[in-house]
């Protein structure tokens, strides 16, 4: 009987595609959730670095992946004092206009990097979060491949998800899912009518899949990255690398 | 139950010698030791030690003299706010006796026992006990108590270690001289010129006499030293709703111990509180440390909670990222968990409900995050009925965070980008700009030239005139892209032909 049991429950586990589709989201954008294998994956780790002098693009994407990945559940943003002096303090109503609930958000100021990320691991015991943000900027010490390790390993025991948003920073070693280099793309319509908010996204990083680079474009009303609007190509300059 | 420091301040000096010289060297060769402070123009003694006493000095004697009488006589000047931090202490200390201390005048405390005597094996023991222990401790303290705060205050002082049972204050106060009523030398005087020098002749008079000579006050006051009526004294701490304690005859200093007992606590006091329909929204434990320090350590919680698990938790993390850490020393041998702030809670039999589950667990993950790094560090967003952009918005603290009444409301229409920033800066920074528009110009922001490319706007944002006093410069915004697809948000302060001022530009916000 016990032994059955068992045998029927390793069964159940060496049954190819244990992954269930719940745990890819898709970000909207076709290529590049192909390139993912159906999106980015729920209760990892993920790496945005935005290019020196493009934070707010940044911030912007990584807005738009935890949107993607919270959906309707709490978002817990995690910012030290120092990014908001640099680069800007976090608005509510800019989430509410980029399609952000802002009621769902939750901000925590800390006032170091070592705070944050046992802020980080701290929180990502709580699964009644859909994802968190934690927005470092520079390049601390205590931020290591250990830390890191910490990181995903936290994720993957309640599956939330994590976002580094690292802002000012060279890539180095981690354990991270993914990894983006972020910066703005110009905007596609000239004049009167101002477009959306668009990335020229590298995805350096890509532990089960291949990596490549896209322009996207965030839709604020749908929530989801998409191609920038057809009309507009010729007018985004393709990726510099 | 009264107590009183007739020479708390050379106490004080005299405890921090010993503490500085532990081998006490011969005590009788220290010379007598006197505070001295400044009334009226003139040095006067504020206390003096028990030598200097013996010797025949008294308070309020000029310096002038006490130096004649003695030579050799130490000297030091007073220090009230040192005087008061150790009165606070010694009350810190009394607060495992009853949760009712307050603070009496600069030399005395004032203890409400009602009801806890019987802890200590009665009122004349629980008195001797304290005495006793201040004693140790190298104060000079005297003790009584009596049914009312006044009566006791004035046995402290002038009949020392009584304990008057209530009704009886009367007889007792009588032969006491008219000073036990602590009425102020010139009161004092008075009654005594008028030939009333106990408080047993000043009784006998009738009560309309002493109100027209001294005033109605005067009669309150003189019925409260009788024993009749009398005002509560008011308790230095706001005073707990519920409280568990557990005491320990070997002092405790381990932190297994020190957590065990949290939790044992926690769980008899959410026993009380579940009974009672309550959960704690702030608790306090309170550490008493075997040589008389006192350590305080509060949590909040942002929705009322009774579940040890959760109250342990918040505790551990608390003790854990404390800036100066719990010292046990030689032990705790009292550790005291109370319920300062309580708010009605309903029954928990919702587990079944996902939804109200991951509200508990967001919350218990506020009241963690606020525990660690302080509840103004973790906020909520709430809208805000303005339409100045930095004001748009509140920040509020997440355990405090009400359900906001006013919806969010988008300011872009649908299909249409962003017309609020991602990220703005608290205060706007100066920019330049080549031209008077936006358009076609270069930007210079933080000495970097970026080229503009595309402008949008003049978005005109009026400042509230109805909140400042000084009319604040019209805004006008700018969506501005420059050639690498960074999205600013910029205005210009003040209308050219208008406002008389140069306008300047400032850069708010960045979109993404």
């Amino acid at each position: 009987m016990r032994a059955e049991k068992i045998a029927a429950l390793r069964a159940s586990l060496d049954k190819p595609g244990v992954e269930e589709p719940s745990t890819r989201i898709p970000l909207g954008h076709s290529a590049a959730d192909l390139c993912l294998k159906g999106g980015l994956q729920r209760g990892a780790l993920h790496e945005v670095f935005a290019l020196i002098g493009h934070e707010a693009a940044a911030t912007g994407f990584v807005a738009g992946l935890a949107t993607r990945v919270a959906a309707s559940k709490h978002l817990l943003w995690i910012r030290q004092d120092f990014s908001a002096l640099e680069f800007g303090e976090l608005s509510a109503t800019g989430f509410l206009e980029f399609g952000l609930d802002p009621a769902r958000m939750l901000l925590l100021c800390v006032a170091s990097a070592a705070d944050s990320l046992r802020a980080a691991n701290d929180a990502l015991s709580c699964s009644a979060l859909g994802a968190i943000v934690i927005e470092i900027p520079g390049k601390p010490k205590v931020f290591d491949l250990m830390a890191s390790r910490r990181l995903t390993l936290a994720c993957a025991q309640k599956s939330v998800t994590a976002f580094l948003l690292r802002l000012g920073a060279p890539p180095d070693a981690s354990t991270a899912e993914t990894r983006w280099l972020v910066r703005a793309g110009s905007s596609p319509a000239q004049g009167e009518n101002w477009g959306q908010p668009i990335f020229k996204t590298d995805l350096v990083r890509n532990r089960h899949g291949q990596t490549g680079h896209w322009i996207m474009e965030w839709n604020c009303d749908k929530g989801l990255f998409q191609n920038p609007a057809a009309n507009s190509g010729a007018v985004v300059s393709s990726p510099s690398n | 139950m009264a107590l009183w420091f007739p020479r708390l301040p050379t106490d004080r000096l005299q405890r921090r010698k010993k503490i500085l010289k532990a081998s006490a060297d011969s005590h009788s060769e220290a010379p007598p030791l006197v505070v001295v402070a400044k009334v009226d123009n003139a040095l006067r003694l504020s206390a003096v030690d028990r030598k200097a006493t013996s010797l025949g000095l008294a308070i309020g004697q000029p310096l002038a003299n006490a130096r004649a009488m003695l030579p050799a006589l130490k000297v030091v000047a007073a220090n009230e706010p040192d005087d008061l931090k150790l009165l606070t202490r010694i009350a810190d200390w009394c607060d495992r006796f009853t949760p009712f201390v307050a603070l009496d005048g600069p030399r005395g405390l004032l203890l409400d026992v009602t009801g806890a005597a019987h802890l200590f094996g009665g009122e004349q023991m629980m008195l001797n006990r304290i005495r006793e222990s201040l004693q140790a401790q190298g104060f000079a303290v005297r003790g009584a108590m009596a049914g009312t705060a006044m009566a006791a205050r004035a046995f402290a002082r002038y009949r020392d270690g009584t304990v008057i049972a209530p009704g009886k204050e009367a007889n007792a106060i009588a032969p006491l001289p008219v000073e036990a009523l602590n009425l102020g030398p010139v009161t004092t005087h008075a009654f005594r010129r008028a030939g009333l020098k106990t408080v047993g002749q000043t009784a006998n008079r009738k009560r309309p006499e002493i109100a027209a000579r001294f005033g109605a006050t005067m009669v309150a006051t003189l019925d409260e030293a009788l024993g009749h009526g009398g005002k509560p004294i008011s308790p230095r701490l706001p005073l707990p709703n519920y409280g568990k304690e557990q005491g320990f005859a070997e002092p405790i200093a381990t932190e297994e111990v020190i957590r065990a007992t949290l939790k044992s606590l926690a769980t008899a006091l959410s026993k009380v509180l579940e009974q009672h329909g309550e959960g704690a929204r702030r608790l306090d434990a309170v550490f008493f440390r075997a040589d008389g320090a006192v350590r305080r350590i509060a949590i909040e919680m942002g929705t009322p909670t009774r579940e040890p698990a959760i109250i342990e938790r918040l505790f551990r993390e608390k003790l854990d990222t404390l800036a100066d850490p719990l010292d046990p020393g030689f032990g705790f041998d009292l550790i005291r968990l109370s319920a300062s702030r309580v708010e009605r809670a309903e029954c928990e039999v919702s587990d079944l409900d996902a939804s109200i589950n991951e509200k508990a667990d967001i919350s218990f993950l506020v009241d963690r995050l606020a525990t660690r790094f302080g509840s103004q560090r973790i906020f909520a967003f709430q809208p805000n009925d303005t339409h100045i952009p930095e004001e748009a918005w509140l920040a509020v603290p997440a355990q405090y965070a009400q359900h906001s009444k006013l919806p969010w409301k988008k300011i872009r229409s649908a299909g249409d980008a962003p017309r609020r920033p991602l990220r703005l800066f608290a205060r706007p920074e100066p920019v330049n700009l080549l031209t008077a528009v936006p358009d076609l110009s270069h930007l210079c922001w933080r000495r970097a030239q970026h080229v503009v490319a595309q402008c949008e706007g003049p978005e005109r944002i009026a400042m509230e005139w109805w909140r400042h006093e000084t009319p604040q410069p019209i805004r006008d915004y700018f969506r501005v892209e420059d050639s690498e697809g960074r999205r600013y948000w910029l205005y210009r302060n003040g209308v050219f032909e208008r406002d008389g001022l140069v306008p300047q530009w400032f850069l708010h916000g960045f979109f993404a």
